[in-house]
C-alpha cells in the first residue's frame, strides 16, 4: 500500500461528456462508494451511470411549503379574530377567503427557502475550502473539463492500482492530491 | 448589425432541430465569450453610459428626499386623485419584472431550451425592475418612517394590518416575488460565478469565490441543484401570476367604475409579460451588441420573443375591447359613462397614445421581415413600453378623476417632481443593470454548455469507441 495519511485521494480529467459518462459506469460497476464526477454543466443521466439516488430536495420544499402555508393562515387567523379584530362592513372576523393570497405567497416564500437552503445543507455549502480545490488543472472544471475524484478513505482506494484504472478507462490526466 | 449566419438558424426542418448555438463553438469559447466582458478594460462606452445612469440615481434621490421633507403635496394628486404616476410607476415596473420570471420559470417548465441564452439577463432585468417598484409604494405613503406598519410586527400600540385588503396583500406579493427572484436567480448563478472565480485573481477571486459558495461541480451536488432549480420553476410560476393578479386586486376589488372587473387578473397579467419582453428585447439588442453574443443571442430568439409580444399584445387588444363591451352590456350607467370618457373626455390623448402602441404597432410583427429586423425590434418595443405605461396612467387616472360626485371632477397634472421621480427610476434601474453587465456573467454559462450537440454524453464526437457501453 502506497497509502499516505495526508492523502485526499486520486483526480483524473477526461476530455469530454460521453467519456466521463462511460468512466463513471465502469467506476460504479467497480463498488467505490466515496467518489464523485465533476463536470462544468450537469452532464444528462451521469446521476444513472453514478448509481446516484434521487434527490430529497423535494420533500424538504413540500414540508416547508405546507408549514409555510398554515403558519400564514394561522397567523392571519390570530390576527384577525384574537389579536386585533377589525369589525369592516359585516364581514365575519375569520372571512378565510380573504386570507388565501397571503397563505398561498407564504407558502411559495417558504417553500423556495426549503428549495435554496435545504440544497446547500444537503451538498455541504458553502465549503469555501476543499482538498480539489489544490490541484491547478481543477480550475478547468468550471470550464471545459471533466473530472472523477475517488477519495482515500474509500475501502477499494489504492493510489497505485486506482490511478491505473482511471487511465485505463480513458483518463488524459491522473493525479494525486493531498488533504 | 447582421450577418448571414445569425439568420441560419430561423428556418424549422422536420428532420433536426435548428442549433441553439450558432458558429462552431466549443465549451471553452462559451466561457471565454461570457467571461470577456468581465475581463475586459472597462469600455468608455460604459463609463459614459455609468454615469449618466448615475446621475438618474441622483435625481430619484433627490426627489425622495425632496417628497420626504415636504411631504407628499410636492406630487400633483389633489383631492379627487389620490394615486397617479406612483402607483402607475409601481405597476409598470412590476410588469416588466414578470418577462424575466416568464422566461426562466415557465419556459424552463416547457422544456423551452432556447431561454437559455436570455434568462440570466430576463432575471436580472426581473430583480431591478423589482427594486425600482417597491420604491414607489414605499415613498407614497406619506409618513414613509412608520410604513414598516404595512407588515405584521409587533410593536407598542398592539396594533395589526387589517388582512382582508388587496392592499396588503401586495406587500406580500411583491415582497416574496422580489425574495424568491433573488433566490432563483442566485441559484442560477453559483456555478457561472464559480467559473468567473476559476479564471479570475487576487480580490476578484475572493469575492467571486465568496459567492460560489466553493462550487466545485460535483455531480452529487448537480443533482440536488438541479432538483432545487426545476422545483424554483415551479414555485415561481404561480407566483408571477398571482404577484399580478393581486397587484390587479389593487384596482379589481374596489367600487370604482373602470376598476371594478373580473377580466382584470388575467388582461394585467398579459399587460406585464408583454411589456416585459419588450424591455428584455430593448436590453438583449444593446448587451449584444455592445458584448459581441451574436452566436449566443440569435435571431431565432428575437423572432420568439416578438411572436409572444404580438401573442400577449393582442390579449391585451381584446381586454380593451371586452371592456368595452362589458361596459355597455352591463346597462350600469356609470360604468358606461368612465369608458365614453376614457375615449374622449380629457385624457382621450392618453388613451389613444396606449391603444396606438400597445394594439396597433405591435401588429407589424405579423410579417417576419419586422421580426428579424433589430431597429424594428427595437423601436416597436420602446413603443410598447411606452403604451404599458400609459395603460397604467389610464386606468388609474380616468377612473378616479370623474367618479360618482360631479362637483369633485378634477384634472391631473403631475409636478416637475413626479416626472424628476420616475425618470430617476431608470436611473437606479440602470445603475443596477449596467453593474451587472460589468461584473457577472449575463449568459447563463452552464445552462447553455447543457444545449450544445457536445454535451450529449450519448454523442458521436467521442462516442465511436464507447459505443457499446452508451445504454442506460
Amino acid at each position: 500500500m502506497s497509502q499516505k495519511q495526508n492523502l485526499y485521494g486520486v483526480l483524473a480529467e477526461f476530455p469530454s461528456a460521453p467519456s466521463i459518462y462511460h468512466a463513471c459506469e465502469k467506476v460504479r460497476d467497480k463498488g467505490f462508494k466515496h467518489w464523485d464526477a465533476h463536470t462544468p454543466f450537469p452532464v444528462h443521466g451521469l446521476e444513472k451511470a453514478m448509481g446516484l439516488k434521487a434527490s430529497i430536495v423535494p420533500w424538504i420544499v413540500l414540508v416547508m411549503g405546507l408549514s409555510g402555508a398554515a403558519g400564514g393562515m394561522t397567523l392571519q387567523w390570530w390576527i384577525s379574530t384574537q389579536a386585533y379584530p377589525l369589525a369592516i362592513s359585516a364581514k365575519p372576523f375569520f372571512s378565510w377567503q380573504a386570507f388565501v393570497p397571503v397563505t398561498f405567497e407564504l407558502g411559495v416564500l417558504l417553500g423556495s427557502f426549503g428549495a435554496v437552503f435545504g440544497m446547500l445543507f444537503i451538498n455541504r455549502l458553502p465549503m469555501w475550502y476543499h482538498a480539489l480545490f489544490r490541484s491547478a488543472r481543477f480550475e478547468k472544471v468550471t470550464d471545459d473539463k471533466f473530472f472523477i475524484s475517488i477519495e482515500a478513505r474509500d475501502p477499494k482506494f489504492d493510489a497505485t492500482a486506482t490511478s491505473k484504472m482511471l487511465t485505463e478507462l480513458g483518463a488524459t490526466h491522473v493525479e494525486l492530491v493531498e488533504q | 448589425m447582421e450577418t448571414s449566419v445569425t439568420l441560419a438558424n430561423l428556418e424549422e426542418h422536420v428532420d433536426k432541430r435548428s442549433p441553439l448555438v450558432l458558429g462552431k463553438e466549443t465549451f471553452a469559447s462559451v466561457t471565454n465569450t461570457v467571461a470577456h466582458p468581465m475581463e475586459m478594460k472597462t469600455p468608455k462606452a460604459w463609463w459614459i453610459c455609468f454615469l449618466i445612469a448615475l446621475s438618474g440615481l441622483g435625481v430619484l434621490g433627490a426627489s425622495i428626499g425632496y417628497l420626504f421633507w415636504e411631504g407628499v403635496g410636492v406630487w400633483g394628486l389633489n383631492n379627487r386623485v389620490g394615486w397617479a404616476w406612483d402607483i402607475t410607476n409601481f405597476v409598470f415596473w412590476v410588469g416588466i419584472g414578470h418577462a424575466g420570471t416568464l422566461i426562466s420559470a415557465i419556459l424552463f417548465l416547457f422544456r423551452q431550451k432556447w431561454r437559455t441564452s436570455i434568462n440570466r439577463a430576463a432575471e436580472a432585468m426581473t430583480i431591478f425592475a423589482v427594486i425600482c417598484a417597491l420604491v414607489f409604494p414605499g415613498i407614497h405613503v406619506g409618513r414613509v418612517w412608520v410604513a414598516y406598519w404595512l407588515f405584521p410586527i409587533p410593536n407598542q400600540m398592539a396594533m395589526w394590518p387589517n388582512f382582508r385588503s388587496p392592499l396588503l396583500w401586495d406587500v406580500f406579493a411583491v415582497s416574496t416575488y422580489f425574495t424568491v427572484s433573488t433566490l432563483f436567480w442566485f441559484v442560477g448563478l453559483i456555478p457561472d460565478l464559480a467559473t468567473f472565480r476559476d479564471r479570475s485573481k487576487g480580490v476578484r477571486k475572493f469575492v467571486y469565490g465568496l459567492f460560489a459558495l466553493g462550487w466545485r461541480g460535483s455531480h452529487r451536488h448537480w443533482l440536488n441543484y438541479e432538483r432545487a432549480y426545476l422545483i424554483l420553476a415551479a414555485l415561481s410560476t404561480p407566483l408571477v401570476l398571482s404577484v399580478h393578479t393581486i397587484v390587479s386586486f389593487d384596482f379589481a376589488t374596489s367600487q370604482l367604475p373602470g376598476w371594478h372587473a373580473t377580466i382584470f387578473p388575467p388582461y394585467f397579467v398579459a399587460g406585464a409579460i408583454f411589456s416585459g419582453f419588450a424591455m428584455v428585447i430593448n436590453l438583449m439588442i444593446i448587451c449584444r451588441w455592445v458584448f459581441k453574443l451574436e452566436h449566443l443571442v440569435t435571431m431565432r430568439h428575437f423572432e420568439n420573443m416578438a411572436k409572444i409580444i404580438l401573442l400577449t399584445g393582442s390579449i391585451v387588444g381584446y381586454a380593451y375591447a371586452m371592456e368595452f363591451f362589458i361596459a355597455w352590456y352591463s346597462g350600469n350607467p356609470y360604468e358606461r359613462y368612465i369608458f365614453v370618457s376614457r375615449a374622449t373626455g380629457p385624457y382621450a390623448w392618453a388613451y389613444w397614445t396606449m391603444i396606438t402602441c400597445n394594439v396597433i404597432i405591435p401588429q407589424l410583427f405579423w410579417v417576419r421581415k419586422v421580426r428579424t429586423n433589430l431597429w424594428a425590434l427595437f423601436i416597436i418595443s420602446v413603443f410598447v413600453n411606452i403604451g404599458m405605461w400609459f395603460e397604467r396612467f389610464v386606468i388609474i387616472v380616468t377612473s378616479l378623476h370623474r367618479t360618482f360626485l360631479p362637483s369633485s371632477w378634477a384634472y391631473f397634472q403631475p409636478t416637475i417632481i413626479d416626472i424628476s421621480t420616475f425618470i430617476g427610476s431608470f436611473g437606479l434601474f440602470f445603475t443596477l443593470f449596467l453593474l451587472f453587465v460589468r461584473f457577472l456573467p449575463i449568459v447563463a454559462i452552464a445552462e447553455v454548455k447543457t444545449v450544445m450537440p457536445e454535451a450529449d454524453p450519448h454523442g458521436h464526437d467521442h462516442g465511436h469507441k464507447h459505443a457499446t457501453g452508451g445504454a442506460h
